[in-house]
């Protein structure tokens, strides 16, 4: 009898078939929170689903690609004004905008690429800064779109949104939970694929992954890539918004990398529960914290210190550790078929 | 037979070392080379410039009738070349099972049940199966070692370049893994194992090269090279300086 008679490769596990289920009911009652909750709190998650997905995108470049970018403000800024540029300049509905925003974001990153993939280490990771400010001083040169000081979504573009205020703010959140569910779904597709097989394969050993047919420049350049056009479309439902956008909040590298370096290390990188769990954890934070001022910043360090050495692969590291447990059934696994069962 | 690789002239220095002097042989379709040599011979480096992990400071690799001194150790691994690395490179975080599946699916093109089944087999075959679902990155040395085979043989080579498998192994391990061995090398695999334990290797081996200082000094059926004059110095040496 051959081992194909014996075993079996499954998938699926029990937790992530009840993490599956609690996720869908989860997604539906805050598809409802439109109807069940203030403006604020609907501003909170709307920002929170926005950090989940820069998060989401940022974990797969330095988690998985190893391509450890400070420099993703360029994209998110880029997003930003894509949606401007294309409201106002192109006539397009914000919709439109935002849909065309995810192709000007791959197109921009793949010359981008081109250049920074030259750049190892640390010097990537510069590399990735610079460009980023270069896109800054870009676009404050274009007084058309408000120069050093900014602009502000024009009225009748807001209007075209949807009628009346409320119906507005629960367009603009639904946006980012679709948003935010779309780019989970996408990568964890991805990683599932035979494509995801290999980019996690090059996460644990680069020499082993090339050695079994790997193309690891290539795999690099796609997620870099993909993840280009995705934070770029993050970028413009972030200043939807936000209805407003300078050179300075654009391309800020502390709200748009350190936080969501922040979000991925504390969550737990490489892995896709740690940006979720981290996000959590630093909205937290962030809302029990927000009396201190600057210190703020101060105490996230330190957090952030104290979590790498406590649990260098995150909380989510430290959960799996502590109960081998996974929600994204991403792996395989193998079973033994009992006897006179199919 | 047709040769399946060709070396020739084959160089690799670091600095002011040479550790691949002008490496020229051949291998033919389906046969099994050994090669020993003293530590710090060159015997990895040379599986490196075969495979394309470090690329030759001069000469030629030849592979199944093309020339692959530029290609990346990537395509060369598409175009049917496997190896088993002497310091195991696991995917640390991914199950053994996982690792089996990525040389399928990357290395061999193989998809969904088909990827699926020639790992169970191979790992059956390894002697693997009961740890599929172990961590890679928690296994022990002897598993380590038994996941690159695994591995190199999920990627379904037609060249299969072993690096030191059987060291540490008891003595009924070692008896199992040559009759693993012979087994694959029966079913037509061209296969150039590096190995220092002499006895397991000449039981597979159709030929043999010994290598010193980055050069070719012996080569030809086992048992003359084993007695020959290069080869008694080199061991004499070594158990002089030991
Ligand atoms: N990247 C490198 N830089 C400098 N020297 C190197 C490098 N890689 C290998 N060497 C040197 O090349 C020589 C040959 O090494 P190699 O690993 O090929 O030997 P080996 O025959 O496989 O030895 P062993 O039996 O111990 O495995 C050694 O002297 C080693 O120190
Ligand atoms: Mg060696």
């Amino acid at each position: 009898m051959s081992v194909v008679d014996t075993h079996r490769v499954f998938r699926v596990t029990t937790a992530s078939r009840i993490a599956s289920v609690v996720g869908l009911l989860l997604l539906l009652a805050l598809a409802a929170a439109p109807w069940w909750m203030g403006r604020a709190d609907l501003r909170l998650l709307g920002e929170i689903y926005l950090y989940l997905s820069l998060a989401m995108l940022w974990n797969l470049l330095a988690g998985y690609a190893g391509l450890v970018s400070v420099g993703q403000q360029a994209y998110v800024g880029l997003g930003g004004y894509a949606l401007f540029a294309l409201t106002i300049f192109g006539g397009l509905h914000p919709f439109a905008a935002i849909g065309l925003s995810v192709v000007v974001g791959a197109l921009v990153s793949i010359p981008v690429a081109a250049l920074i993939f030259r750049l190892r280490g640390a010097y990537f990771a510069i590399g990735t800064w610079v460009i980023a400010e270069v896109f800054r001083l870009g676009f404050a040169q274009v007084s058309a779109l408000g120069g050093g000081s900014g602009i502000s979504l024009p009225v009748d573009v807001v209007r075209s949104l949807a009628d009346g205020r409320d119906a507005r703010e629960a367009t603009s959140y639904w946006l980012t939970l679709g948003c935010a569910a779309a780019v989970m779904a996408i990568a964890y597709l991805f990683l599932r694929s035979r494509n995801g097989l290999a980019l996690t394969a090059i996460r644990d050993n680069e020499l082993a992954a090339s050695s079994l047919g790997i193309d690891i420049c290539r795999s690099k350049f796609v997620v870099y890539v993909v993840v280009g056009g995705l934070t770029t479309f993050v970028g413009s439902l972030i200043f939807l918004q936000k209805l407003r956008i300078s050179p300075d909040a654009a391309f800020s590298v502390n709200d748009w990398t350190a936080y969501v370096i922040f979000i991925v290390v504390i969550g737990g990188i490489g892995s896709l529960e740690g940006p979720i769990i981290g996000t959590v954890a630093f909205f937290l934070l962030r809302e029990t914290l927000a009396d201190l001022g600057s210190i703020y910043l101060i105490v996230l360090g330190a957090i952030a210190i104290a979590v790498m050495l406590v649990a260098p692969k995150g909380l989510w590291g430290l959960v799996q550790d502590l109960t081998g447990l996974r929600l994204f059934p991403l792996g395989y696994r193998v079973e033994p078929r009992r006897a006179g069962k199919e | 037979m047709s040769e399946i690789l060709g070396l020739s002239g084959v160089c690799k220095s670091y600095g002011a070392i040479v550790v691949a002097d002008s490496l020229t042989f051949s291998l033919r379709q389906g046969e099994a080379l050994g090669v020993i040599g003293p530590n710090g011979a060159g015997k990895t480096t040379m599986f490196n410039l075969i495979t394309g992990t470090v690329a030759a400071s001069s000469g030629r690799v030849q592979y199944n009738g093309r020339d692959v001194t530029h290609d990346s150790a990537a395509k060369r691994c598409r175009a049917g070349m496997a190896r088993s690395f002497q310091v195991p490179q696991p995917f640390g975080h991914m199950t053994v099972f996982e690792n089996a599946m990525v040389a399928a699916t990357q290395g061999a093109n193989l998809k969904g049940r088909e990827a699926e089944s020639t790992c169970l087999d191979v790992l059956d075959q390894t002697g693997l199966l009961d740890k599929a679902n172990a961590v890679a990155g928690k296994l022990a040395l002897l598993d380590r070692k038994r996941l690159e085979l695994t591995r190199a043989l999920c990627a379904k080579p037609k060249l299969l370049l072993l690096d030191e498998i059987a060291g540490g192994l008891t003595e009924e391990e070692c008896h199992l893994l040559v009759e693993t061995i012979k087994a694959i090398h029966g079913t037509g695999m061209s296969i150039i194992w590096i190995e220092h334990v002499v006895h397991a290797l000449l039981k597979v081996v159709e030929r043999l090269i010994v290598i010193d200082f980055g050069k070719m000094i012996a080569e030809g059926d086992p048992a003359s090279v084993m007695e020959s004059r290069e080869v008694k110095e080199i061991y004499l040496g070594i158990e002089v300086d030991a």
